[in-house]
């Protein structure tokens, strides 16, 4: 199993967080002005997937130091690609003329990636729904540019060998390759788990994660408002897996991220349980609930793990690690047991600017940065998650990241079937644990 | 009441430094009357207590000479204040969340009871997309803990869903009602004299802390103030109608009376909250503090454009609601802006009922 070998593992936690830490402490290997199509200083930015993310991490990427220009995009649907410039402009006031994108630079379809891509750009920036993902990321390596996606990086095993393969690619490369997993960004985080690594609450036995929370928005389109299936789905990606992943994969990958980077380590294997009991109409596709997952690391510590998405529960998005010798919340704070405890009292940046300007810094200054590897782990975890969820079994990561069962369509197209049809009231088969197949 | 319009942003009656009253339609039903009561919101166990607070006069704005005192909280001058019923308390997640989470709608269907016409009407009140994370950031929810990180257009809308659902009109108080009620008659820099007796009455940066972390606190823990109001000095802030403009109380005549100052928002920042919070020194919660919103306090929204109702990084703001004693008429409801309106380059994304 080389692609999870822990000093591969080892490698690319260190990489990532020493360029999170910044370029301050960083030897500066001089400009690496190959890596500018335009030939001067400026990155040229395309954006891929044009919706509330995207907006955001293009102005985000936009409102680094330096010369900066977007200068195209792309998304399944015109009127998303058609309105995001005026949102990026909002969003970046008095720096808004670094929007540059003339009419012919703005591309819609399901191939619009491509167009994106191949349209000269430094930088692409990929926030679609993530099932997408594996296929833009590998355009984009190919075709040798720079990357920033979102998380999940994928929603099946598939999916996330073929990231993990393009990504060696990536590397033989030196593309620069951001992930969102901004955590990995934000100063509580960095100090509290540097401490943790370092020995503070001695040798982790266990840890809870959680994203327990209302849920997110309600589908956006009626089935009547749509011309087909694939737009219905589209529009309201999130309740669909094949887009989405799940509420598993698509936000708690977060908090299991965290628990991997804190153990500096992926699962082995787990077990878990859930359901759909309270959003059940079938407006909301296929998608559960709720989640609770054991992860078991190789060591025998473990993960427990809770997601769910209920309004009028306990809310809490957060993490704690258990040691012998005290306990952690990685978001800022290790209580050493008899010792004195540590809060973060510094000044924290909105990790979601961070993790661009640590980008951007190491495309300007050649900097080693790939958190590609990571990124394709974490999601495989969230991803082996619901496949113990969705059949009640416990499954190695093994057995896992090698399934052969891929949740994507075999054609890309609003007149092709989604891989998921409704039946004709209108529902959606749900995973039913005991008898749903996932490996 | 009559109001007239200055410079378009801000509303006022005066009254001459005779006496006189200028506004002669301003005859509400006499304050004597007004009783406190506790409002039952239909179908929930929920409710929430409300206090006279009688007409009057008050000196708003601190001295030059008071301790933590910044510029904008001057010149000071008169004001008039009609009578109004205020919370007790700050609005509570249990209350907050029957609007945002649609918990009165969900309760009643799960309850099989039949929506009277009042539900009907507070159920086409417009709610917000879900949040999308934990708003109360692991700080509390169940158990009377004050409702944070929202706008205030998300505070002017619950109480828009407040007053379709009880049959009664609530809002936001106006900045002068809130200070005048928070003074309740002093001139101290708080309700209860100096800051030597502030751990008596308000949650601050110096004694929120549970465990070492500051947090903000159940309502109606700490004494309340000479009108029988918990926590206006801390605790949560508490949004207001009033746009924030540093010198708008030099507007005002010195030597009149100003009746229902009003500093009309339409663009999103800044607007003001008042009292300081938890999170905040002492200073900051004095009588006369003011606080200005800023695009800040939502900056850690990850999406684009950023959420008409949450405030992601403002975990210290939260509001509390008025009822006038005398219910404004619709024209006044909709040229002062007392009610709901969706600001400037902002975007609604909103929960569709099924």
């Amino acid at each position: 199993m080389d692609h999870s070998t822990e000093s591969s593992r080892r490698d690319f936690l260190k990489t990532s967080s020493v360029a999170a830490l910044g370029t301050a402490a960083i030897a500066n290997f001089g400009l690496n002005s190959s890596v500018y199509a335009s030939g001067d200083d400026t990155i040229k930015v395309g954006l891929i997937g044009c919706g509330g993310r995207g907006t955001g991490a293009a102005t985000q990427a936009l409102s680094t130091n330096g010369n900066v220009k977007l200068t195209a995009v792309g998304d399944a649907f015109e009127d998303a690609a058609r309105n995001v410039l005026n949102g990026i402009k909002g969003g970046l006031k008095d720096k808004a003329d670094r929007v540059q994108v003339s009419p012919d630079k703005i591309f819609t379809g399901f191939d619009a990636y491509q167009k994106v891509i191949d349209s000269g750009v430094d930088l692409v920036l990929l926030a679609t729904p993530p099932g997408f993902r594996p296929i833009h990321f590998e355009y984009a390596v190919k075709a040798g540019k720079n990357i920033f996606m979102e998380k999940p990086v994928a929603v099946d095993a598939p999916g996330v060998r073929q990231v993990l393969e393009a990504n060696k690619i990536a590397k033989q490369k030196k593309l620069k390759v951001g992930v969102g997993l901004q955590r990995h960004h934000q100063a509580p985080y960095l100090e509290a788990i540097k401490r943790i690594h370092d020995g503070a609450i001695g040798e982790i036995l266990a840890m809870r994660v959680y994203w327990n929370g209302g849920g997110v928005w309600d589908p956006r389109i009626t089935r009547a408002q749509a011309k087909s299936e694939m737009e219905y789905q589209m529009r309201n990606w999130y309740y669909y897996n094949w887009l989405c992943g799940d509420h598993i994969c698509e936000q708690h990958i977060h908090n299991l991220d965290v628990g991997n980077w804190v153990k500096n380590a992926y699962p082995v294997k787990a077990n878990g349980m859930g359901g759909r009991q309270v959003r059940i109409d079938k407006k909301y596709g296929e998608i559960y609930d709720h989640h609770y997952v054991e992860f078991e690391y190789k060591d025998g510590s473990r993960m427990y793990s809770q997601c769910r998405h209920i309004p009028n529960t306990w809310n809490s998005v957060s993490e704690f690690v258990h040691g012998t010798k005290g306990s952690a919340n990685p978001g800022g704070q290790v209580f050493p047991t008899g010792g004195e405890a540590y809060r973060f009292s510094g000044n924290s940046k909105d990790p979601y600017q961070v993790e661009h300007d640590d980008l951007a810094a190491a495309i300007r200054q050649g900097l080693e940065y790939n958190e590609a590897d990571n990124g394709a782990y974490s999601s495989m975890t969230s991803i082996l998650g619901r496949m113990c969820t969705y059949s009640g079994k416990e499954i190695t990561w093994d057995t896992a990241i090698n399934s052969n069962i891929s949740l994507m369509p075999k054609n890309f197209s609003f007149d092709a079937d989604p891989p998921v049809m409704p039946r004709e009231d209108g529902s959606y088969p749900i995973a039913v644990p005991g008898l749903t197949k996932v490996v | 009441m009559r109001q007239l319009f200055l410079q378009g942003l801000m509303v006022v009656g005066v009254l001459s430094s005779a006496g006189l009253v200028v506004a002669a339609d301003a005859s509400p039903k006499s304050d004597k009357e007004m009783k406190p009561y506790t409002q039952k919101i239909d179908h929930t166990e929920v409710t929430f207590d409300m206090v006279p607070i009688p007409g009057g006069e008050f000196l708003m704005g601190s001295p030059k000479t008071e301790a933590g005192r910044a510029d904008d909280e001057g010149p000071q001058h008169k004001v008039k204040i009609e009578p109004f019923w205020m919370g007790k308390h700050e609005v509570t997640w249990e209350e907050f969340e029957l609007w945002s989470l649609l918990m009165d709608a969900k309760l009643r269907k799960f309850q099989e009871i039949a929506p009277t016409p009042l539900d009907k009407r507070a159920d086409a009140v417009t709610k917000p997309t879900p949040p999308y994370t934990d708003m109360s950031f692991g700080m509390g929810k169940d158990g009377g803990y004050p409702a944070i990180c929202m706008t205030q257009h998300a505070a002017k809308k619950y109480c828009e869903w407040l007053s379709a659902k009880t049959g009664i009109y609530y809002r936001l108080p106006t900045e002068a009602e809130w200070e005048y009620a928070c003074r309740a008659g002093t001139t101290t820099p708080y309700s209860f004299g100096d800051v030597s007796k502030i751990d008596d009455y308000a949650w601050h940066a110096g004694n929120s802390a549970v465990d070492g972390e500051k947090k903000y606190h159940p309502v109606g823990k700490k004494k309340p103030n000479p009108w029988g109001l918990f926590d206006m000095h801390g605790n949560v802030a508490e949004w207001v109608q009033d746009r924030y403009e540093p010198e708008f109380y030099a507007k005002f005549p010195a030597d009149k009376t100003t009746v229902f100052p009003l500093c009309l928002a339409d663009e999103e920042y800044p607007r003001v909250a008042r009292g300081g919070s938890w999170m905040f020194e002492p200073d900051k919660a004095r009588s006369a503090t003011r606080l200005g919103s800023d695009p800040e306090w939502k900056e850690q929204d990850p999406q684009l454009p950023k959420s008409a109702w949450y405030m992601t990084d403002a975990l210290f703001v939260g509001f509390r609601i008025v009822r006038p004693l005398q219910v404004p008429s619709d024209d006044e409801r909709k040229n002062l802006r007392l009610d709901a309106v969706v600001p400037k380059d902002v975007k609604e994304r909103v929960t569709l009922e099924d």
